[in-house]
């Protein structure tokens, strides 16, 4: 297909810019662009259509089932996109409540800021949370910082964080750019991160700890309490990576677990959709005694039930965000707590989870389950002995799915286990689906065991074919100039 | 149940087939970590829903005559920008991971890279981060890997937001961070080559600046080079339309806010934040990149590369932390850059400058109104100089319904009586006069 610059013709207008009769001013030559911009010169209706060929060469949740483990790709409601296009939010300037009595020109939406914090804290357990990390990485790094200034304020020394080998690499890599060096703590026998380990690694130096709980094997650790009690004997902090939280909300909450800060992903348990790729938000949330860390500004409700934004916090760990988050993405999350609600709620883990380890089950005598035990929101598959023999690979079956109509799980994650395939459903769907898909997940074990080369040259009905990853890492094109 | 496809018949079915209650489920959880109870408000209907957030939209004001900018813009937004974006193959997708299911995304994040390399005139650019103040940041660290030093020089003309996020973020690390200060519009460039030495990693600069002015880096770019530093601008895209590129100053990184390209403003985001540097130092750089390849037939196909940068890979060595970023605002840029074209982006820019001068003529004319710096160039901001406290005068104009300006007094010390005022190709000539006349009233 065409790129959008090689479809211009030039003299083609889509845009008619309003004509005006102000004087046209000339600034100083010297300061001006030599050559023009060289955009594409299109009509609109050159550009819907490039753009609808462009999403029909694309697939969403929205098009089928989508199990990409870790990343709980869960229905996203409409409702709430309409919501964020209202007037009253999509164009709301973020400079007006710093203005003198500007908050009251903005109550609405720091009601809604407000509000969401009193629900995630509730659902977590927490004391109070921050808005403004912009994804759940930039909540990572928010918590490495917070943890920093908290242990400055101690007069600690701190140098290292513990974290699992199975975590997300956003883990390590946050800490790491907060300025922390990394222990790696391997997982045990059962998948999860083991006390021992943690105890032989806990000393002074020991900063924190960031885990994921179920971690990204889908499992749950038994000892995570006992764990967070030993970091906490060094006057460690406890880091909870929120992404996995769709397998216990409504049921468990990290705050209970002894976490004392959490990000959330709203772009995975809050249904807020994923957009190819962000934005996300990754809301940040703190015990007691961490709160007057958060970044500023905070947003109160005062005594006479309004709300305003404090900024008069002396040991806050400064701006990390232009302003209040992604206050789009943050107000579909809310829309999305408010409908469930608390019955809706608590029905969300138990039907993650149900639908995981029906999965799970399922496919259990045709793929090798990573480890064989109950599951939370997600299970991980490897390959069978025989596949392997065959020359198969998780990217084999992941691109045999794409034939199917599936969109295939993540593949090659965690790295702990060899030709990883980690499913997560979600419980927005059917079990309609579900049985398609097992279905579909069976004639593929099949034909990896008993016709291997069929599946070598899959997928043969998507628009292209296994693009070829070192060519473009080394005839380095990422520009059409 | 909302949103639960699955009938409760069809659970017990499930369960039954599993063997398990739905308690059970749960049995690797402690009995002691499982809540009791959670004191949440009962499910609303979508009926209710959108009445309950149409009465807070309502309390929130949009019926100002916006003349804030600050960095973040009301500029016009034509309507096939919306349209297209909420395909939900776009926005219900997933990060690009599987690239037959995604050329879609990853074709037109290419074509987003190149149309920011053209903007920029730059020679790389990546999928985009979160906005322009955590681009700025990460371009400061590329800035710092690449040169390996540890010292940085900002100008206080940069967005103060910016100032504060950078300085929020090198809290817990050994960077040295040294201000210089803006006195006369321009980046104040007597104090940077004063300062500027060999341990030097970077020079921040911001065009137009954060008081609008137009400058011109060439200068500060060579001194940087001789010294073996980089310079990183920070600049407003759609000013690109016909303003100097930072390219041709002699940036080495360039990073912007884009949210002035089709992004709503949205009470803060989310928001664009693009960067853009010389090819040498593209696996230096922080984030996903998309780039053409071909497929097993040979076929032209797209695929994120360079991903030994990236923390999937590299863990804690990797250029940066992101992994979400900000693909569905960076595709509404692209589309809003195709719909305008060369000449729509350019009658754009040209527009925001007219219709400032104008403005800036209009209002200077009032007594008592005296413009901050003298004889500079700026592109659709200004400082004006009021009789009296500017946050005062903005209180009482937006009872006159307008959202007249920024008070600097906010960011900078003396600047108590100035405004920052903002014009972009959206306001008319008459809500240009209109405000005069209120400011007038007001004075
Ligand atoms: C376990 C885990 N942690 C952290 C993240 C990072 O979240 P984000 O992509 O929002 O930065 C992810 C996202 O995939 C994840 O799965």
């Amino acid at each position: 297909m065409k790129l959008v610059f090689e479809k211009s013709v030039p003299g083609r207008r889509a845009v008619r810019i309003a004509p005006t009769n102000v004087p046209k001013i000339n600034i100083r030559s010297d300061l001006l662009r030599q050559k023009p911009a060289n955009l594409p010169e299109l009509s609109e209706l050159d550009v819907v259509r490039h753009f609808t060929e462009l999403s029909r060469r694309n697939f969403g949740v929205d098009n089928n089932f989508y199990p990409l483990g870790s990343c709980t790709m869960k229905y996203n409601p409409k409702v709430a996109e309409h919501i964020a296009s209202y007037p009253g939010f999509a164009d709301l300037h973020p400079l007006l409540p710093q203005l003198r009595m500007g908050g009251m020109l903005t109550q609405g939406a720091l009601r809604v800021l407000h509000e969401i914090d009193l629900l995630l804290r509730e659902i977590t357990g927490m004391a109070e949370f921050t808005m403004q990390p912009l994804a759940g990485a930039h909540g990572e790094l928010t918590g490495m910082m917070i943890m920093a200034a908290y242990h400055r304020e101690q007069g600690n020394k701190k140098t290292t964080i513990l974290i699992p080998d199975s975590a997300h690499g956003t883990n390590p890599a946050s800490a790491a750019i907060a300025g922390y060096s990394v222990v790696s703590i391997p997982s045990n026998d059962s998948g999860v991160m083991d006390i021992e380990a943690v105890r032989q690694h806990l000393n002074d130096d020991v900063a924190g700890l960031m885990l994921t709980c179920p971690n990204t094997l889908g499992i749950f650790n038994p000892h995570v309490k006992d764990i967070c009690d030993l970091i906490h004997s060094v006057d460690g902090l406890t880091y909870y990576d929120g992404a996995n939280l769709n397998a216990i909300v409504g049921k468990a909450r990290p705050g209970d677990f002894g976490f004392d800060i959490v990000h959330l992903n709203l772009h995975k348990t809050f249904a807020t959709p994923h957009g190819g790729g962000g934005p996300g938000a990754g809301p940040v949330g703190v015990k007691k005694k961490l709160v007057p860390f958060l970044p500023v500004s905070v947003v109160i409700k005062r005594n006479d039930g309004t709300y305003a934004l404090q900024y008069d916090r002396p040991k806050s760990i400064g701006y990390i965000a232009p302003f209040y988050g992604n206050f789009g993405v943050v107000l579909k999350a809310y829309v999305y707590i408010l409908m469930l609600g608390k019955e809706g709620l608590c029905r969300v883990a138990e039907n993650a989870v149900l639908n995981a380890n029906y999965v799970k089950e399922r496919l259990k005598g045709h793929y090798r389950l990573a480890f064989d035990r109950l599951c939370k929101h997600e299970c991980v598959f490897t390959i069978s002995e025989r596949m392997a023999q065959n020359g198969i690979h998780a990217v084999d079956i992941a691109k045999a799915l794409i034939d199917k109509g599936f969109h295939p799980p993540t593949v090659y994650f965690p790295t702990i286990v060899k030709d990883a395939m980690m499913i997560e459903p979600t419980e927005t769907e059917s079990k309609e689906t579900l049985d398609s898909f097992i279905d579909a997940m069976i004639e593929i074990a099949e034909q990896a065991e008993n016709e291997p080369e069929k599946l070598k040259t899959t997928p043969t009905t998507a628009v292209v074919c296994r693009p070829n990853e070192t060519i473009a890492a080394k005839n380095l094109n990422i520009a059409y100039l | 149940m909302p949103f639960i496809s699955n009938t409760p018949q069809q659970q017990e079915q499930m369960l039954a087939e599993i063997g398990l209650t739905m308690d059970e489920l749960f049995d690797d959880v402690p009995r002691e970590l499982m809540a009791e109870a959670f004191d949440l408000p009962r499910g609303l209907s979508e009926q209710e829903t959108r009445n309950r957030l149409m009465e807070l939209a309502e309390k929130n004001a949009t019926h100002l005559t916006c003349f804030l900018g600050g960095g973040f813009y009301d500029h016009f937004i034509p309507a096939a920008v919306h349209s297209i974006v909420s395909r939900s193959e776009f926005y219900t997708a997933y990060t690009p991971y599987q690239p037959e299911l995604s050329q879609g995304v990853l074709q037109a994040t290419y074509e987003y890279q190149s149309m920011i390399c053209r903007l920029t005139e730059m020679e790389v650019a990546n999928a985009s981060l979160y906005d322009g103040g955590t681009a700025l940041y990460e371009a400061m660290m590329m800035a710092l890997r690449i040169t390996d030093r540890n010292k940085v020089i900002v100008d206080d003309s940069v967005n103060p937001i910016y100032r504060v996020m950078i300085h929020s973020y090198t809290q817990n690390l050994k960077i040295e961070l040294e201000q210089t200060h803006c006195e006369d519009g321009l980046t104040n460039r007597d104090q940077i080559l004063q300062i500027i030495d060999d341990k030097t990693a970077a020079v921040i600069v911001q065009n137009p600046n954060f008081f609008g002015c137009i400058d011109e880096f060439s200068d500060i770019a060579e001194a940087a080079h001789d010294k073996g530093s980089l310079l990183i601008v920070s600049s407003y895209p759609v000013s690109l339309g016909i303003l100097k590129t930072p390219a041709a100053m002699g940036a080495d990184i360039v990073t912007g806010e884009g949210q002035s390209l089709g992004i709503p403003m949205s009470f803060g985001g989310p928001y664009l934040g693009f960067m853009a540097s010389a090819k040498q130092y593209v696996r230096k750089m922080p984030g996903r990149i998309a780039g053409e390849t071909l497929d097993m037939s040979g076929q032209k196909a797209y695929v994120l590369t360079l991903q030994t940068r990236e923390q999937h890979i590299r863990r804690d060595k990797a250029t940066s932390n992101i992994c979400s970023n900000e693909a569905l605002c960076a595709l509404t840029a692209l589309v809003y850059l195709s719909l305008l074209g060369t000449q729509g982006l350019r009658e754009t820019a040209q527009l925001c400058a007219d219709k400032a001068k104008y403005a800036y003529k209009r209002l200077t004319a009032i007594p008592g109104v005296e413009p901050h710096f003298r004889g500079k160039w700026f592109f659709n901001e200004f400082v004006l100089d009021l009789p009296y406290e500017a946050a005062d005068v903005i209180a009482r104009l937006i009872e006159k319904r307008f959202a007249a300006g920024f008070p600097l007094g906010r960011y900078y010390d003396g600047m108590e009586n100035s405004i920052l005022i903002s014009v972009t190709e959206k306001r008319t000539k008459q809500e240009i006069g209109m405000l005069a006349e209120a400011l007038e009233s007001v004075l």
